[in-house]
């Protein structure tokens, strides 16, 4: 299968502060890739390097293809990210939101107008179209926030705890959205807190102190820890942590 | 470039949807300019003066004459000894005392000098120092009668020419002032406010992750804050020339190319505070408590530097808008060229660039 992010011997410190501790995996094209760790395990510095934000101390990465000390610009053109803020501009309508973001990825005109229509199509938000984004409920933005994520066709998406403040129906049918784009042949790399969700994606890492304890299948990691679900194979591994909270 | 265009339209809905940002960016111009046109006026009518001539010559008298003719004095009493004075003060019936000397017109025959010794209550230093501002120039005016009666026998002047802002109008020295503070208000605290926001909403990590560029970022939030400026200074000067007659002596152009230097200062300043910070709110209060009250109180807007006390003084050395008000007041009010006022300029495009250059890398910094 084909590999759209590489890393290998991932290592970065912050002064004396090892944050990830020799990273290597692989994540492969239109796969559901879970990156789950207790807060301060590192995985929020992991995914930075990944989005080209910052600069690995050693190793060799590569992403969508392009290495991540050299070719930055690249890579970032060539992802979508959606943070847990879902960070859309709530003065601006739908429309406007769609507009600006397919704007700054360099789309033209009528490309963004096409792909602006679709998309709200297919959120069934014809409606909601020039309202404000701050007239929107929650779970609608947390859509339009995935939708917009993914408007430049990257190849692969950054998913930053998307589902974050969300209630369960919607959070099922966000995860249908992620199916589809995966379909698409979209790689999604998603980070989250649900150990449910965790049970929805195709494998899953598990960070403990800045170290990948396990990775595999969610059924393979519940085999190898002879686990009912993901909940109890993370309670173990993260058990391990020597800074416990 | 397309890509930029995107991000100041963006900028550009941010500015026009938010009452509160309207208000300040047009509103203000419009009310400060007006307040300080009509309401804090420091012009000064009829004020009251005590003269104690110990000469009494016909040149005393007519400096006497001509202060008291000219509408802005009124003589309280004549008086004959310095208690006397003192007392007035004290009891705050005088706001001005003059001492001619002794044998006032011969000394000035003799030996081509006299003296007058003005006293004032400097209780309000503004106050005072106009009196003594207006009481010298009609001083000045007379002897400047004599000298020309000796070179040109025949040509008596009466009429007292003073130079720049010949009326002494105060709303002239408040309109350089105001557009510091204008500036300030607009290109700093509103930029950082901007800036910070995106990162309270969340946004800025999006837009770093997208393939602008840090500088086409920080130019496109900016840029919509530039065009706003210079209308503002434009307006300003507009409102300055229309209802306050004020004339513009110097070069229009000059004029708004120092305020475009000053403007790119004031912005670099709004980076500089939005790196430092992640809130709005903090952005705010740094912008308050660091850039406006430095500009009210210490560029020389309201309180003359040269009245603070010594330490103060040299505080003044390290805020920009005294720099910007002084330039902007030659070319205004004396019709200064670059030659004059180059100095103030280069202080100006200096902190500019120290400026700037630690913002883009404070900003840098953040992002690691």
């Amino acid at each position: 299968m084909e590999k759209v992010i590489i890393v290998k011997n991932l290592v970065k410190k912050f002064e004396d502060f090892v944050a990830n501790d020799n990273l290597t995996f692989d994540v492969y094209k239109g796969e559901i890739f879970g990156f789950l760790g207790a807060n301060g395990a590192g995985k929020t510095t992991a995914m930075k390097i990944l989005c080209a934000l910052s600069q690995p101390t050693s190793g060799e990465l590569n992403v969508a293809g392009f290495d991540v000390y050299t070719q930055q610009d690249k890579i970032k053109a060539n992802i979508g990210y959606m943070s847990q803020r879902f960070s859309l501009y709530e003065d601006l309508t739908v429309f406007e939101n769609i507009q600006f973001y397919a704007g700054i990825y360099g789309l033209s005109n009528k490309i963004i107008k096409e792909r602006a229509e679709n998309l709200i199509k297919k959120l069934e938000m014809v409606e909601m179209k020039n309202k404000l984004v701050s007239s929107l409920p929650l779970g609608w933005r947390q859509k339009l926030s995935f939708s917009i994520a993914i408007i430049h066709k990257p190849q692969i998406v950054f998913l930053d705890e998307p589902t974050g403040g969300v209630d369960p129906i919607t959070r099922r049918q966000f995860w249908d959205l992620i199916y589809d784009a995966a379909n698409d042949g979209i790689t999604i790399f998603v980070t989250t807190h649900y150990m449910d969700e965790a049970e929805y994606c195709n494998r899953v890492s598990i960070m403990v102190d800045g170290r990948i304890e396990a990775l595999d299948t969610p059924q393979n990691l519940k085999k190898q820890f002879n686990a009912e679900d993901m909940n109890e194979v993370f309670i173990q591994l993260a058990r391990k942590s020597k800074n416990k909270e | 470039m397309n890509k930029f265009k995107a991000f100041v339209k963006k900028e550009f809905y941010h500015i026009f949807r938010d009452k509160r940002t309207m208000l300040i960016l047009f509103g203000m111009p419009i009310v400060q300019i007006l307040l300080f046109g009509f309401v804090i006026t420091t012009e000064i009518k009829d004020v009251e003066i005590a003269i104690w001539d110990k000469s009494k010559d016909e040149v005393t008298q007519k400096i006497t004459n001509k202060i008291l003719g000219s509408g802005y004095f009124k003589l309280v009493k004549n008086i004959d000894n310095e208690q006397e004075i003192y007392n007035a003060f004290k009891k705050g019936t005088i706001k001005e005392a003059l001492i001619f000397e002794n044998n006032f017109a011969q000394n000035l025959n003799n030996r081509n000098n006299a003296n007058i010794q003005i006293i004032t209550d400097a209780s309000d230093p503004n106050i005072a120092n106009l009196i003594v501002n207006y009481t010298s120039a009609i001083v000045y005016s007379y002897t400047g009668e004599l000298n020309s009666n000796l070179t040109i026998p025949m040509q008596i002047k009466t009429e007292s020419t003073m130079l720049y802002n010949s009326e002494l109008k105060s709303v002239f020295m408040f309109v350089p002032g105001t557009m510091a503070m204008i500036l300030m208000l607009v290109s700093a605290m509103i930029t950082s406010i901007a800036i910070t926001r995106e990162k309270e909403l969340g946004t800025m990590e999006v837009l770093l992750v997208s393939p602008l560029k840090v500088s086409q970022i920080i130019i496109g939030k900016v840029a919509p804050y530039i065009v706003l400026s210079i209308i503002n200074v434009i307006t300003i000067i507009a409102l300055a020339m229309s209802i306050f007659h004020m004339p513009i002596v110097g070069s229009l152009s000059l004029l708004i190319a120092v305020s475009i230097l000053f403007i790119f200062m004031a912005l670099s300043l709004g980076i500089l505070i939005s790196t430092v910070t992640n809130d709005q709110q903090t952005a705010m209060m740094i912008s308050m408590f660091a850039l406006m009250l430095p500009t009210i109180l210490l560029s020389g807007f309201i309180f003359p530097i040269e009245n603070m006390p010594k330490i103060l003084q040299w505080l003044t050395v390290i805020i920009p808008p005294k720099y910007y008000i002084s330039a902007i007041k030659d070319i205004m009010l004396k019709g200064s060229g670059l030659s004059y006022i180059w100095k103030d300029v280069a202080v100006l495009f200096l902190m500019t660039l120290v400026l700037l250059g630690l913002s883009i890398k404070k900003f840098k910094i953040r992002l690691e």
